[in-house]
């Protein structure tokens, strides 16, 4: 007779794969890590082209607000630095999210729980195609729409609030200033902010949002007491997606700021510029060495916005893992 | 003796925040004060226009809420304020976009002629009558360019996705990680790498490096795209197609991927709508050439780049030009999402 063992502990279970599978997952795998590859050549490359640069100025590349190439035939005439324009990158973003931030807070909150059922699947599609706009158009809107209508705001604003030295200039003569610019690169990071904030909104614990109104609260207590402390840290993460994008943000900026090789914070001023428009600016007509130079800025631009996006993407990550 | 009738219906779960027919007729009566108010505010100040009548109302609804609700006690007051305040801001938010749509409407039509599809800018002058020139040259060049690197960048972002999805191998958590940095990567960045390697080495700006350089831009979009998609497959259907005896290889080949074919074409036609406006990658590696082309080692031109030349004239017809390029380049834009939109809700249904 035969007697049956009952195994103790489940059987270990091992994967063999065939040749097939083994070649296969080989290439899927190789081919996954173009994106490694990728990112690792473009900073080895622009490191080696800038990197005469680096060595011929050091640190004052980066701190230094001047772009003199001197005499074309001597090199050691020139004297370059990105100093204004990386603050120029930051002022223009820091006011795209000052304005973008709330203004997405109000719409994903709208879409997510104000809008009626039908307008909310069209506006989650009308957010995704405002996201997929080119910023050319966003260029050439703000050029010829918004120009106007800013430089009239600024009339306002200087009149009024000059005494505060952000808002002061030399002269009121107003145009394609750090304010504009801002704008309208709020405008174009809105969408990426709000279907960030739209998602992690979307996720807050239903049962606690019932709970709210089971305890005779209304729709605004269920939203401050839950949905946004629930929601506070992808917020910042998708604000500082955005913040990224505002910093890399080259022909919009193009369009609606004047370059001018000088640090400036009054933001209604029209000079400024960041990294990206400088690099744009400078392509067409530059010498061998103020190339090298522009590599180098590409570089540090490439940097900059890859350590914003490395925080930003473990912040929305995490708020993912909450849930 | 009394009987009761037991209801067998399970009533649908209620979303509490849906609206009844007693709030549609207060914010009917709030938005017409407040209209009301910005537009006393509009004749009595300074602020002029629609916008000027729109900040009127805007600071008007919150008060006008408040002071209607007020008597019923300050929880339902803020309740009030706080839809009043969000309601008008996201109003603000359509302002811009309604108006950019408008805008490249009216202006770029003004830019259309019977020939201005079919047309190139060989013997025009930007500023040339209106009558002349057309966008074709820049239409051939970016759907050429567009097309190369649709053809690199959807393998690879459609690979990188079965790497995280179907693998899910050792640098399963590093891959996806990456792909998301590299979507922040500023295209002009891009552009630049490959103006460093591919425009320096074989001396010139030419359609390949363009291609290239958007290849970049596009893949973390179709492998974004792609991952979320493959996640909806059911797990059922591998495990039936491994119960089978099918390799992995054969599963993914001829039951994974098949099952969302159409999942991933909405994959690449959002990569596509991703990079076919891209403008600083351009000048820096394909340049612009005014003649139809169809060369892969000449520069060529493109939509973005026909446009921002345009505008950089500062001529009255160029600009014209500027916008009817911006209303081709916003039209193409619009169909590639409603391609993907059609694609994706059929998918959905499915």
């Amino acid at each position: 007779m035969q007697t049956l063992d009952t195994p103790t502990e489940p059987r270990e279970i091992e994967t063999h794969y065939t040749r097939v599978d083994r070649v296969f997952r080989g290439f899927v795998t190789s081919c996954a890590l173009f994106s490694l590859v990728v990112l690792i050549l473009i900073a080895a490359f622009l490191l080696y082209r800038g990197f005469e640069i680096f060595a011929d100025f050091g640190l004052s590349f980066i701190t230094t607000s001047k772009w003199d190439i001197g005499n074309p035939e001597d090199t050691s005439t020139a004297v370059l630095g990105i100093g204004a324009m990386l603050v120029g990158s930051v002022v223009t973003a820091v006011i795209a999210i000052l304005v973008a931030v709330p203004f997405a807070i109000a719409s994903a909150l709208f879409i997510e729980f104000y809008a009626p059922r039908l307008l909310r699947t069209i506006l989650t599609s009308v957010l995704d195609l405002v996201a997929a706009i080119p910023s050319v158009i966003f260029g050439i809107w703000g050029y010829v729409v918004l120009l106007p209508l800013v430089e009239d705001w600024s009339g306002t604003l200087y009149k009024y609030l000059s005494w505060f030295p952000l808002f002061d200039v030399q002269t009121p003569i107003f145009g394609r200033s750090p304010l504009l610019a801002g704008l309208l690169l709020s405008i174009m990071i809105l969408p990426i902010v709000t279907s960030v904030a739209r998602e992690v909104y979307g996720q807050a614990p239903r049962d606690l949002i019932d709970a709210s109104y089971a305890l005779g609260g209304t729709k605004w207590a269920g939203i401050r007491t839950v949905v946004l402390p629930f929601g506070k840290s992808g917020l910042v993460g998708g604000a500082m997606l955005g913040l990224g994008r505002a910093m890399g943000e080259t022909v919009a900026v193009y369009l609606t700021l004047n370059l001018v090789f000088k640090t400036n914070f009054q933001i209604l001023a029209s000079a400024g510029g960041n990294v990206a428009s400088l690099i744009a600016n400078k392509f067409g007509e530059a010498t061998d060495y103020e190339l090298k130079a522009l590599m180098a800025a590409g570089l540090v631009l490439f940097l900059v916005t890859l350590l914003v996006n490395f925080f930003a993407t473990v912040i929305v990550n995490r708020s993912r893992k909450i849930v | 003796m009394t009987t009761f009738e037991v209801s067998t219906v399970v009533p649908e779960p209620r979303r509490p925040w849906d609206h009844s027919r007693g709030t549609l007729l207060r914010v009917g009566v709030l938005v017409t004060l407040s209209g009301i108010f910005g537009w006393l505010l509009n004749t009595l100040t300074g602020l002029s226009g629609f916008l000027g009548w729109y900040v009127g109302l805007a600071f008007a609804m919150p008060v006008v809420a408040f002071v209607g609700s007020v008597r019923h006690g300050w929880n339902l007051a803020s309740d009030r304020v706080a839809s009043a305040v969000i309601t008008v801001a996201f109003a603000a938010v359509t302002i811009p976009w309604v108006s950019i749509f408008v805008t490249v409407y009216q202006k770029g039509s003004k830019a259309f002629h019977s020939k201005y599809l079919t047309d190139d800018m060989r013997i025009t002058p930007s500023s040339d009558v209106i009558q002349n020139g057309g966008v074709a040259h820049a239409i051939i060049g970016t759907l050429m360019m567009v097309l190369i690197a649709s053809l690199i960048a959807v393998p690879l972002g459609i690979l990188a996705a079965v790497y995280i999805v179907e693998i899910k191998g050792r640098f399963a958590k590093l891959v996806r990680f990456l792909t998301q940095a590299m979507s922040g990567v500023p295209s002009i960045v891009a552009g630049l790498f490959i103006y460093a390697t591919v425009v320096v080495f074989f001396g010139g700006f030419s359609a390949w490096a363009g291609a290239l350089a958007l290849v970049i831009l596009m893949l973390p979009t179709v492998a974004r795209t792609s991952e979320e998609i493959l996640k909806i497959v059911p797990e059922d259907l591998r495990t039936a197609s491994y119960a089978l005896g099918a390799t992995q290889s054969r599963t993914t080949f001829r039951v994974v991927l098949p099952t969302i074919a159409s999942g991933l074409v909405t994959a690449a036609v959002l990569g596509i709508a991703r990079v076919v406006g891209e403008t600083a990658p351009l000048i820096l590696t394909a340049s612009y050439f005014v003649a139809k082309s169809t060369s892969l080692n000449e520069p060529i031109a493109s939509l973005p780049i026909y446009i921002f030349s345009s505008l950089g004239l500062g001529d009255e017809n160029a600009t014209t030009r500027a916008w009817g390029g911006s209303l081709v380049l916003l039209g193409v834009v619009f169909i590639l999402f409603a391609i993907a939109r059609t694609i994706s809700t059929r998918l959905a249904r499915k």
